[in-house]
């Protein structure tokens, strides 16, 4: 049980940082202006147009696409399977679970090989193309080993050493209403456990700021229409009251 | 330091990403701005005592004001997509002319001082203090970019580099550590009204000899006037266009294209220059400061219409920054910006580009073409980064793409384009943009221009092309110097309306 505790108290920390950080994170890039209009153009005229740039950047990776394939390839199969293992992942906080989620469960199998093989090719491509090393710190490959480890102790506790996922549940139930329940003890399923926790209290302090970080993007969520409309920071307005 | 030797890059058989050569161009710096040069726009004369706590307050308060710079600290991944786009690592093979390595010499700093990782372990996230070493090297390799944009086309969270640029000299501004070509031009251009130093009678002087040149060439009285009070229209152009060559042809053609038309057009001596180095610099208030000396004109000399004539970072602040910076656009609700936007005429966009007010023109059937005169030349056009990334022509995207090459097909019979990865939004910098057009930093220009000769190259051994058009002065100008050093002769490039001018037909032309 006292495992079980640990858990239950690191996995509240872990959610707090997550959060707070987060959301201070996404406050500071909301509330920092950007004076000048920089879309990289060609760029959308209309607001409409403008969404469905960020979409296609968001969902499918476009400048990434026309800039690299390979990155591309491996990046898209990374962040897919982990959207599709997220979703997988979602029954164990969700009760009952929704017909739509059972469904999707065992697009989260192949999710969850799809990621281990992206970030697979990822970490290889930073060892052996030589600019792509150059530019990485030792925390680019870190966290490259960090998911992996979390996949792939993922993938062995769903193909070769199972754990109990139903006490699993039950422990993340008790947990979301402070109601602390005994958490299985397979070493597998804790490393894969401990490694969520660092992924969370990392998040915000690390480049996965990519994620809200893209959709602050001024060069791509900016509307191209600069003639039509005055455009003006409030730091940059109380200058002109000086004039 | 400067014009060491060198040698130019010989032409790639197959477009691959080079080696890396590390600190092949760290010997490279442009010359320091003296005191003079500093204390005319403001700043410390020298680097400052206490230079280390200015510069982290200055970043700081950067980065509380710029959304781009702080979202783009903080979001590189490392994904090495834009590792292989820079022109400038292209010609160099210095690894760090790759953008992101460019972006992380700032980036190292930033982590060191405002994120918490990089206050506790530094070297796991790669932060560094930033020491005297770290400020000689931002000066060097933030005088290595040329603000091009390229790099952010191809990110995928559109970091733009050119932003951590401006982030960076705005930095080493602020610490006395200045450059000395674009702050002796910014003093010029705040002082005197451009880029040249040119007074007004000399201009005066410069379009009477003009107007001569034209009436002996044609027999037709195409006026260039200056100062017009009451003119419906305000032309600014980039000072060079007055007498450099091959600019003064595209001058001769904005004339002859507003003497067909008919229209009240007049320069200004007192914004007698569309450049504006404010940008290069990252300097807000000093590009404010410039813009201004516009605003001051065209209210001064109540015209309807402002023009812009070919400048590919003018073109930039003009479209993009206009309006923010002075008003002059449409849409103010502010008493500072409706003053002005009153005068100016809403029924065309303001203010305009003179290769939209030109194809405005053909396609009306306003103006008349022997395109004929043109066939001596097989012509292929350069898009210039700052047109091309950073503004717009007409009134959909890509506008300004489309309207420059019509108009050369409107007077011209023989067109190509380059390679597709290197023209459009994917173009190359001609290598002398961005503040570095200066002869201390020749070597960079040369070797940055690979990638566009190697494309001039394709088109001008499979296709014939002898002309490469621009609508860029500082292209016009390094491509004239650079062209040589690659086996071309410096007569291939040349201005859009340099084509205009050539087959022009004007009211009793002879
Ligand atoms: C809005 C959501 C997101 C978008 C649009 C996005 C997009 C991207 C893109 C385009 C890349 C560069 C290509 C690549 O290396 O894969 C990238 C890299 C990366 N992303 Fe995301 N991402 C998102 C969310 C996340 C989340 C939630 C995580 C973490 C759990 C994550 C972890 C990573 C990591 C570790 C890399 C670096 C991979 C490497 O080292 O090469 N991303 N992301
Ligand atoms: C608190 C959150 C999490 C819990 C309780 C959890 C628990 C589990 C459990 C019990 C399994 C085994 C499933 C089975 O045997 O069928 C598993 C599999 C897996 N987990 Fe997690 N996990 C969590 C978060 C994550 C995260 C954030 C990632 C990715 C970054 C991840 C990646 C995987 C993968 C790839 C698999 C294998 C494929 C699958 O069965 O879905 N997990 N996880
Ligand atoms: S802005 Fe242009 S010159 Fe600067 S790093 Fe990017 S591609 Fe290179
Ligand atoms: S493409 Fe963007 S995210 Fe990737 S390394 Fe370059 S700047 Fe960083």
């Amino acid at each position: 049980m006292t495992a079980s505790y640990l858990f239950a108290g690191v996995f509240y920390v872990a959610t707090l940082l997550l959060v707070v950080g987060l959301a201070a994170k996404i406050a500071q890039f909301a509330r920092t202006p950007a004076p000048l209009k920089i879309p990289t153009t060609p760029a959308p005229v209309t607001t409409g147009g403008m969404v469905f740039r960020m979409f296609r950047e968001v969902a499918l990776f476009e400048s990434l696409f026309k800039s690299n394939l390979w990155i591309w390839a491996f990046g898209y199969m990374f962040h897919l399977g982990l959207a599709l293992v997220t979703l997988r992942h979602l029954r164990y906080f969700v009760q009952p679970v929704p017909e739509i989620l059972a469904m999707v469960q065992y697009l989260g199998i192949y999710g969850g090989l799809a990621m281990v093989a992206g970030l697979g090719g990822l970490l290889a491509r930073r060892i052996l193309v030589e600019r792509i090393r150059y530019i990485s710190t030792p925390s680019d490959y870190l966290w490259l080993v960090l998911l992996l480890g979390i996949g792939c102790s993922g993938l062995l506790m769903k193909f070769v050493a199972h754990t109990d996922i139903v006490s699993v549940k039950v422990f993340f139930q008790g947990w979301m209403r402070l109601n602390i329940q005994q958490l299985p003890g397979d070493p597998v399923l804790l490393a894969h456990l401990a490694g969520v926790a660092m992924l969370m209290i990392l998040f915000p302090f690390s480049k996965l700021l990519h994620a809200p970080g893209v959709f602050f993007s001024p060069t791509r969520n900016q509307v191209d229409n600069p003639r039509e409309v005055r455009h003006l920071a409030p730091w940059a307005a109380k200058m002109e009251a000086k004039n | 330091m400067a014009a060491a030797s060198f040698e130019t890059p010989a032409f790639r058989e197959y477009p691959s990403v080079p080696a890396l050569k590390p600190d092949a161009m760290a010997h490279l710096q442009p010359y320091v701005a003296n005191e003079k040069i500093q204390e005319a726009l403001g700043l410390p004369g020298k680097l400052v005592d206490d230079w280390h706590d200015v510069a982290i307050a200055r970043m700081g308060d950067l980065l509380g004001k710029y959304r781009g710079l702080r979202v783009f600290m903080d979001s590189c991944v490392h994904c090495g997509a834009c590792t292989d786009k820079c022109h400038y690592f292209i010609g160099s093979a210095d690894p760090k002319n790759m953008p992101v390595a460019r972006q992380e010499l700032f980036r190292s700093v930033y982590r060191r001082y405002f994120t918490l990782p990089g206050k506790l372990f530094p070297k796991l996230v790669g932060a560094r203090d930033l020491t005297k070493d770290v400020l000689d090297e931002w000066f060097s390799y933030f005088w290595q970019c040329s603000e091009c944009r390229r790099c952010s086309v191809f990110c995928p969270y559109g970091i733009d580099t050119a932003e951590v640029t401006m982030a960076a000299r705005a930095v080493l501004d602020t610490v006395g550590y200045g450059q000395k070509y674009s702050n002796e031009i910014l003093g010029k251009v705040t002082k005197i009204g451009n880029n040249l130093g040119l007074p007004g009678p000399a201009l005066l002087d410069t379009l009477e000899g003009l107007e001569e040149d034209v009436k002996a060439d044609t027999g037709v009285d195409v006026k260039f006037p200056l100062d017009v009070k009451g003119a419906e229209i305000l032309l600014v152009t980039p000072s060079a266009d007055f007498f450099a060559e091959p600019h003064i042809e595209s001058l001769i053609g904005y004339g002859k294209v507003f003497h067909a038309a008919g229209a009240s057009w007049t320069l200004s001596s007192h914004a007698s220059e569309a450049g504006n180095f404010g940008l290069f610099t990252g300097d807000y208030a000093l590009m404010k400061k410039i813009a201004t000396r516009i605003r001051d004109a065209a209210l001064e000399l109540g015209v309807k219409r402002i023009i812009v004539g070919e400048c590919g970072h003018a073109w930039r602040v003009t479209y993009s920054f206009w309006n923010t910076l002075v008003g002059l656009g449409a849409g103010g609700t502010d008493p500072y910006a409706i003053e002005f936007q009153k005068q100016l005429d809403p029924r065309y966009p303001q203010p305009m580009h003179i290769c939209e007010y030109t194809w405005d023109l053909i396609e009306r059937g306003v103006l008349k073409f022997d395109k004929s005169l043109n066939d001596h030349r097989t012509i292929t056009f350069h898009d210039s980064c700052n047109v091309a990334r950073g503004s717009r022509m007409g009134d959909r995207a890509g506008g300004q793409f489309d309207i420059p090459r019509n108009i050369i097909k409107a007077v011209a019979n023989n067109y190509v384009d380059m390679e597709a990865g290197t023209i459009r939004e994917k173009t190359f910098c001609c290598g002398g943009g961005g503040g570095v057009l200066t002869d201390d930093l020749l070597e960079l220009r040369v070797k940055g221009a690979l990638p566009r000769m190697e494309a001039l190259k394709q088109v001008a051994d499979s296709r014939n092309v002898n002309f490469m058009a621009t609508i860029c002065a500082i292209c016009k100008a390094q491509f004239t110097k650079v062209l040589p050093y690659y086996g071309f002769k410096m007569g291939v490039v040349g201005g859009v309306h340099q084509l205009v001018s050539t087959a022009i037909r004007l009211e009793g032309q002879e």
